[in-house]
């Protein structure tokens, strides 16, 4: 084992695979000589060379859809966007070319990419910097989605992203790079649609994913405190998700709070919410609670701001509802 | 396939001159049809502009506010030239790097610092930040942050002054990273088929974020307008009455014709990208070369040179703005947080359905 930052595990995960794998390419807004914005990529052009990590122009929409294109004609590209909220502007590749092109040619090719970078809030950054992007690609068929929390899961998950051939959505945050794990010096995967129990409890379930399981962990931390034994759950792959390892942590907590950076309309904590209603109805002692963003893009203010971005106190209330300790 | 060919794509290795700057005009500032009277307050909107920006750098990294702080710092020329000859209900609309040219429309430096800050008395309400200064009073339609995200809707100004006749010109500033966005393209080709008065403004700083010019963008940008007949020219950037030569006649053309213009102007960031850019990617020299034609010394230099003002005035109105400066930060410290409730206003909120429980 060796302590490792965020950013480490993924490059590993993408420099082991490169070496193993001369079909991988690297390709993003400042990847190469600048060693990434986040420095993910750091070292990776002088171990590659230019052909293997490219610097692309700010083109979002055309290096995502070059990236399909290569996909299709045999290469296995990861594409890093500088963070996901500049994704959009490639959307259309994403989700009308990445994410249907195997289905509609009748399953003739394949789209084996990854597209991965930093998801939603990364402090006061503005409205247009700030947005989680897991519900809104999950919401795609042929997408894959994975959303890590921590260095080790997001190591062993890249890796298998990468071996994936379908495209997936692979979501870091800025906020997460710094953060230490000790994780295996020998190799190691992570499948899709495992989830983890990260912490275990039988007074209630929280659902926690990416950097929002960091936020439930602080709260769960204090409710111990009062005696509240939160049991939580970090589903790791929002699609596809464990909802068995969530209907089994019901049935022993009889009571659930889902944790999501989305937006709350038609969010992960909605369609959580929905198959735990449908699954596992009757071992509820309290209707389903989430905490979200609310429903209005991310101020600039430091104040709003704080309001808007979900914290410990709101997921402790969270739990005290369900709990009836409100 | 040619052997070099299949080496690499986007060429790395090597620190290039990011940009060449086209001679500086040596047309007198009478020439160009400014009085004397004028560059005085040119001048002190200049270096306002700059000092506003060293000051707000300083309070950055006091901690006394968050978010991204890009600085125009080096680029002060061009806002300056373009709101001295665009009319004042001309449209102004510009990408992230945006205090300079908010400070030259006329938006006060209490507003500008107070934005900074998070405060309800900043020109978005505190509700933007850094990125995104809106004073639509004057014309001035924001600060955006996804690159080349605006430059659609600089055409999209100028398609309604077209529609509604009133004479108005869009101005769309953006940087030379957002040439290479798809939206440029489809803009152009909109924007001369239906012939809309709008002057595009590439600010070629030599760089987007890390990477030079020549390492994102295939030829020169100015000759993007060419493939859609766009009429387009270069300007020397670093350098005022350059930029009022070149604007001058832009302008009034885009005016009388009501067709676009694509303008590349070369000028220079004197800081990095953001507040957090170790710059490995260009070479000291390249930044002192670029220092050494500073546009507030040049134009300090033209106004004493020509005898239009003494030194000792010149210290005055230093003094005067450094002071303005420091104000601002005394206003925007003592103003009010924006209130809770703003967090739902200026946006579509559904009153019944309980989102937020
Ligand atoms: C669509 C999009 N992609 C990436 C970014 C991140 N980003 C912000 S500024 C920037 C560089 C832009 O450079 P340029 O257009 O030359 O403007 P300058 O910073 O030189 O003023 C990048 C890559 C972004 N904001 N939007
Ligand atoms: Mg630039």
């Amino acid at each position: 084992m060796s302590e490792k930052q965020f950013r480490e595990a993924i490059r590993e995960a993408m420099v082991e695979e490169m070496r193993k794998d001369d079909t991988i390419i690297l390709m993003g807004e400042e990847v190469a000589e600048y060693n990434g914005a986040y420095k993910v990529s750091q070292n990776m052009l002088d171990e590659f060379g230019g052909k293997r990590v490219i610097d692309t122009p700010i083109s979002e929409l055309g290096f995502s859809g070059i990236g399909v294109g290569a996909a299709m004609n045999g290469l296995r590209p990861i594409i890093e966007f500088m963070t996901f909220n500049f994704a959009v502007v490639g959307m259309d590749q994403i989700i009308n070319n990445a994410a249907k092109i195997r289905y509609m040619s009748g399953g003739q090719l394949k789209i084996p990419i990854v597209f991965r970078g930093p998801n939603a809030s990364a402090g006061q950054l503005g409205a247009t910097h700030s947005v989680a992007f897991e519900s809104l690609y999950a919401h795609i068929p042929g997408l894959k989605v994975v959303y890590a929390s921590e260095p080790y899961d997001a190591k062993g998950l890249l890796k298998t992203a990468i071996r994936d051939d379908d495209p997936v959505i692979f979501l870091e945050s800025e906020q997460m790079y710094g953060l230490k794990q000790e994780i295996p010096d020998e190799e190691y995967t992570i499948p899709f649609g495992k989830g983890k129990i990260k912490r275990e409890g039988d007074d209630v379930t929280i659902v926690a994913h990416g950097k929002m399981y960091h936020v439930a962990k602080k709260a769960a931390e204090e409710l111990a405190k009062d005696g509240v034994e939160a049991e939580i759950i970090d589903p790791r792959s929002m699609k596809p998700f464990d909802f068995e390892m969530v209907i089994e942590s019901i049935k022993k907590t009889n009571r659930c709070v889902i944790v999501d950076e989305s937006h709350p309309f038609a969010g992960m904590a909605a369609e959580i919410g929905f198959i735990i209603q449908r699954d596992a109805f009757d071992y509820l002692d309290a209707p389903v609670q989430r905490v979200t963003v609310p429903d209005a893009p991310a101020p600039f203010a430091k104040n709003l701001f704080d309001l808007w971005l979900p914290d410990a106190k709101q997921v402790i209330d969270a739990v005290n509802t369900v709990t009836y300790r409100n | 396939m040619a052997k070099k060919a299949d080496e690499t794509f986007t060429p790395t290795g090597k620190v290039y001159k990011s940009t060449t700057l086209p001679k500086p005009t040596r047309k007198k500032h009478t020439t160009l049809g400014l009085k004397d009277e004028d560059l005085m307050p040119v001048f002190r909107n200049m270096y306002l502009q700059r000092r506003f920006e060293e000051r707000a750098a300083q309070m950055y990294q006091k901690g006394k506010f968050g978010g991204f702080l890009h600085l125009y710092i080096g680029q002060e020329a061009v806002s300056a030239s373009t709101v001295h000859v665009l009319n004042d209900d001309d449209d102004i609309i510009s990408a992230y790097r945006v205090h300079g040219l908010a400070l030259a429309r006329g938006t006060s430096p209490n507003a500008c610092m107070a934005e900074l800050y998070g405060k309800k008395t900043g020109c978005s309400k505190g509700k933007g930040g850094s990125m995104h200064f809106f004073d639509v009073e004057r014309h001035f339609w924001g600060g955006h942050a996804i690159v080349g995200a605006h430059i659609p809707l600089g055409a999209g100004l100028a398609m309604a002054n077209k529609y509604k006749k009133n004479g108005r010109i869009a101005i769309c500033f953006f940087g030379d990273g957002a040439v290479d966005q798809g939206s440029l393209n489809e803009t152009f080709n909109m924007a001369q088929l239906w012939k809309l008065p709008v002057v595009f403004v590439v600010e070629n700083n030599g760089y987007s974020m890390g990477t030079s010019v020549e390492r994102h963008s295939a030829g020169q940008l100015h000759k993007r307008g060419e493939a859609y007949g766009m009429k387009n020219g270069v300007a020397n950037g670093m350098d005022f009455l350059s930029m009022v030569e070149s604007l001058k006649d832009v302008v009034e053309e885009v005016r009388e014709t009501s067709e676009p213009y694509f303008m590349e102007v070369k000028t220079y960031r004197y800081r990095g990208h953001s507040m957090s850019d170790p710059q490995n990617y260009r070479t000291k020299d390249e930044l002192e070369e670029f220092r050494s034609f500073d546009p507030i010394e040049r134009l300090k230099d033209y106004i004493l040179k020509e005898k239009i003002q003494t030194q000792k005035e010149i210290d005055e109105v230093i003094e005067e703005v450094d002071q303005e400066v420091l104000d601002a930060i005394d206003f925007a410290e003592k103003s009010d947080a924006p209130d809770d409730h703003e967090l739902f206003e200026d946006i579509y909120v559904q009153e019944d359905f309980p989102f937020h429980k």
